[in-house]
């Protein structure tokens, strides 16, 4: 449970025997279970503000396993701490978005209230100070966590407000409202977030009658539900469009004792914010899609994966959870059908965008880090402790529901060929009406554009970065699988935002978020990062362009998962959309000798362990 | 078990149900390029050096099950290119000084860089990272400046000595091999553990002390021939 500033005991005065035991209830509550791993460092990260170095040999004799292990576990996930963090931990979102809507100006603001840089924890151990990827919030930028909570919309008289109540003994939670505990999960989200619905399309954000999908469901058979979804066309929402009943033919085909159904909620995608919305305003068609997929394919364990970023939306998520098993749409006997036993156990993740990947999101909930996993095996073959397992984007199994209740053909109906239905897109960026829109596949950007008031806009990013950057004279273009395929995100960048700026943001998200497993995605992308740096710089050489392209081509060739294959895309669909941005930073200059070494930040190390300055490269010393 | 073949740039090779393109390859005497794999120790997939390709995707070798008629590109001039550029980026990653290293000459990134014919400066930068010497240990020192993060000696300690000494830590570009203790005294590694035999390491991360350079330069592991030709010599008999 968070803790009031101040009243969290001191360093000094720790009782380690106390703190042993308290680690040894938080084991015992997940049954010294490994596989449970990530609860349990939660837990601990929760109780003390980090995972020291004694808790994690007291977890690795309650698990059985190595020290070394769990550090392995502990060090992966970014909200894992190994240092103590403060009692309020801000965590600023510093996505390319919120860069451009005010961060910097918030981050001084922060700084100056608490007297602490980035990166950094207070004297007294009540703030520290970071920066995060994004947390699904474009649409209300900047924002930030505190602790638990989220803040939106920031502004530096918001911050020193934030920063005079913490400093006043508040909770976080007081941040949203003092009657914080009284009131229900789902008002606690909506005053701390706005959905930003600004069009509800024919499935998923109009009207839907609870449960009536699953009823209808319950009247066929398993592979009569399977047929269902295939026959409606239906294809994952989460970018890679895999067709979803094939799938889950493959999943009931396996044998096995048991079988598992994973909704991913694990939108870690800059720009994308959907699944945020589909989880606060229909929790409840996400649950009875993947029961539904539980029932096409014979599966009694079901896990949602959230993202640790969304964690304001534990409480909602576990009130509907208990809701569903009072009213016995999930445990035994669901909807009193003998036999069909499933329920939903809720795992949080803790910052690492890999586990959107379904391998490195099983990992995950099995207690591992997030590192995706050798295919073959596919997941539906031997996925979660080598179960098979289905993984779908919750946004897919919102669709299935409806589509079991409406019919396949309806859904079909919709859309484009192999495009069928429709999909919701995170709009955020230069434009009026950020938010969401449900739009059947297939209308062009500048439809998208047009309703969301991004006259100006110069650049689309489609699909985030891992997806495609468009210019003006291709808005023409449409969102379907077979020519913009995106999970979602669509970020848009007037004339006044420097491209470079962008794809150099969007390359130190991949180095940050590549797990490491595989050594092109792992070092090859800070070797992109670095060659972008030199273009901004203005260090590069015409011949630059050429290493850009060949080095993309390697690591997209060689790298083990999605990531990997996709992270060099910012670089490659500029240079194809933009090609001028890169070619005026490698124009010949006037002398025709270009500077591709830059002596101050070479000699820079050495001034610093020589604490002196250079008579020679330091003009102003000692002449 | 039921057999049957595939192609290695173009040769028949015969395949057992459940072997990968590498074990396969191995067995036939068709040498695949590889860092992280090892024998005896489960199959990686993270250094990347070993892939090749097959209808247009890219496979690891050593995960990758073989499959009736696949027809498999091994040394093609693209794929040695790829495998090049993954060797500099490995060279480029950590600090790695052959002319003053005790492995030199045995030292597998060494030789794969020679059988890759990356013998001109490269393109990348150098991250030049910080990184620790633990010679904590009476009878082993760990120089991290050499490790390629392999995990041989992780797989090796966990699978074989059944003791867990190495693991990762980290993420990205700092994720590394680190060891179950304060240091590497302070954990039950012995130098009889397989983890710290002569051949898990492919570098000089992991050296053993006092028997440094007993066997001289020139008179090393890959002088006697480039890498990998102890597979391609059962391939000629």
């Amino acid at each position: 449970m968070p803790q009031r500033p101040g009243e969290s005991v001191s360093e000094e005065n720790r009782n380690p025997d106390a703190d042993a035991d308290a680690i040894r209830q938080i084991c015992d509550r997940y049954a010294n279970d490994r596989h449970r791993m990530m609860d349990i460092l939660r837990d601990v990260q929760d109780r003390f503000r980090w995972i020291s170095p004694e808790a994690m040999v007291e977890i690795a004799t309650r698990t059985g396993l190595t020290r070394i292990a769990v550090e392995g576990v502990a060090s992966f996930y970014a909200f894992f701490t190994q240092q103590p963090a403060g009692r309020v931990t801000i965590r600023l979102c510093d996505d390319i978005v919120d860069r451009f809507a005010g961060l910097p100006e918030v981050t001084a603001a922060f700084e100056k209230a608490l007297g602490i840089g980035i990166g950094q924890t207070t004297p007294d151990g009540a703030f520290s100070l970071e920066y995060t990827p994004c947390i699904g919030l474009c649409d209300q930028a900047p924002a930030a966590m505190v602790n638990d909570i989220v803040v939106t919309a920031l502004t530096p008289e918001r911050v020193h407000e934030i920063v005079r109540q913490m400093k006043d003994g508040q909770r976080p939670e007081d941040l949203v409202s003092h009657r914080f505990d009284e009131i229900r999960p789902y008002e606690r989200a909506a005053r701390m977030v706005q959905n930003n619905v600004r069009h509800a399309g024919a499935v998923l954000l109009g009207p839907v009658p609870q449960d009536a999908g699953l009823a209808k469901a319950l009247g066929l058979s398993p592979s009569q539900i399977i047929d269902a979804v295939e026959a409606s066309g239906l294809r994952g929402c989460g970018g890679a469009g895999f067709p979803t009943a094939r799938k889950w033919r493959a999943a009931a085909a396996t044998g096995a004792e048991r079988r598992v159904v994973i909704g991913n909620a694990d939108e870690g995608e800059p720009g994308t914010f959907k699944d945020r919305v589909l989880l606060t305003e229909r929790p409840h068609l996400v649950f009875e899609g993947m029961t539904i997929a539980a029932r096409a394919i014979g599966a009694s364990e079901g896990i949602l994966y959230l993202r640790g970023e969304y964690v304001y939306l534990r409480d909602l998520i576990e009130e509907t959870l208990a809701e569903r098993r009072e009213k016995g749409l999930l445990g035994k006997r669901i909807m009193g059908v003998e036999g069909f036993d499933f329920d939903i156990r809720l795992q949080m993740g803790a910052g690492a965008y890999i586990c959107g990947e379904e391998g490195a999101l099983i990992s995950s909930c099995e207690g591992l880090p997030g590192e995706p996993k050798t295919r073959p095996p596919y997941p539906v073959n031997r996925g979660y402790l080598g179960f098979p397992t289905v993984v779908n984007n919750v946004e897919t199994f919102s669709h299935v529901a409806r589509i079991l209740d409406r019919g396949a053909g309806w859904f079909y109906a919709m859309g484009t060929e192999g495009s069928h239905g429709t999909k919701l897109f995170s709009v955020s960026g230069d434009c009026i009406n950020p938010g969401i829109y449900e739009l059947p596949y297939g209308a062009t950007v500048q439809e998208l554009l047009a309703m969301a008031g991004g006259d100006d806009a110069e650049a689309v990013l489609v699909g985030g970065p891992s997806g495609t950057m468009i210019a003006r004279d291709t808005f023409d273009r449409r969102l379907t699988f077979d020519d913009l395929a995106t999970g979602g995100a669509v970020v848009i960048f007037n004339g006044k935002r420097n491209i470079l700026e962008i794809v150099e943001y969007y390359m130190s998200f991949f180095v940050h978020e590549s797990c490491g497993y595989c050594t092109p995605c792992r070092v090859g992308n800070v070797f992109l990062q670095k060659a972008i740096a030199k273009f901004r710089a203005g260090l590069a050489n015409p011949g630059d362009i050429d290493y850009l392209k060949d080095l993309s081509a390697t690591i997209i060739e060689t790298s083990r998962c999605g990531l990997g294959m996709t992270s060099p895309h910012p670089i490659l669909t500029t240079l194809e959309n933009f090609p001028l941005v890169y070619s005026a930073m490698v124009k010949p200059t006037r002398d025709r000798i270009r500077d591709t070494f830059d002596i101050q930040s070479a000699i820079d190390g050495a001034r610093k362990l020589a604490k002196r300055r250079s008579y020679i490269f330091d003009k102003d010393y000692g002449q | 078990m039921s057999g049957f073949t595939f192609t290695i740039d173009g040769v028949d090779v015969p395949a057992q149900d459940g072997q990968t393109i590498m074990e396969a390859a191995d067995a036939a005497g068709v040498y695949i390029p590889r860092l992280c794999d090892h024998q005896g120790l489960r199959h990686q997939g993270g250094c990347r050096v070993c892939t090749v390709k097959a209808a247009g995707r890219s496979f690891s070798a050593c995960t990758q099950p073989a499959t009736p008629g696949l027809q498999v590109e091994n040394e093609t001039p693209h794929i040695n290119k790829l495998r090049r550029d993954l060797v500099e980026m490995l060279f480029h990653e950590g600090n790695h000084l052959c002319p003053i290293c005790e492995a030199s000459g045995n030292c597998e990134l060494q030789a794969m860089a020679y059988r890759l014919d990356m013998t001109a400066p490269t393109k990348f930068p150098y991250l030049e990272p910080s990184r620790a010497l633990d010679a904590s240990h009476p009878d082993i020192a760990l120089d991290t400046n050499r490790c390629i993060s392999c995990g041989r000696c992780i797989r090796a300690s966990q699978d074989i000595d059944r003791k867990g000494i190495f693991g990762y830590v980290g993420r990205g570009i700092r994720r590394r091999v680190a060891v179950d203790g304060a240091d590497l005294a302070h954990t039950d590694a012995q130098v009889t553990d397989h983890a710290i035999s002569d051949d898990v390491c492919p570098v000089g991360c992991i050296i053993r002390k006092r028997v440094g350079f007993a066997t001289p330069i020139g008179e090393r592991k890959f002088d006697q021939g480039l890498i990998g030709h102890e597979i391609e010599e059962r391939g000629d008999d």
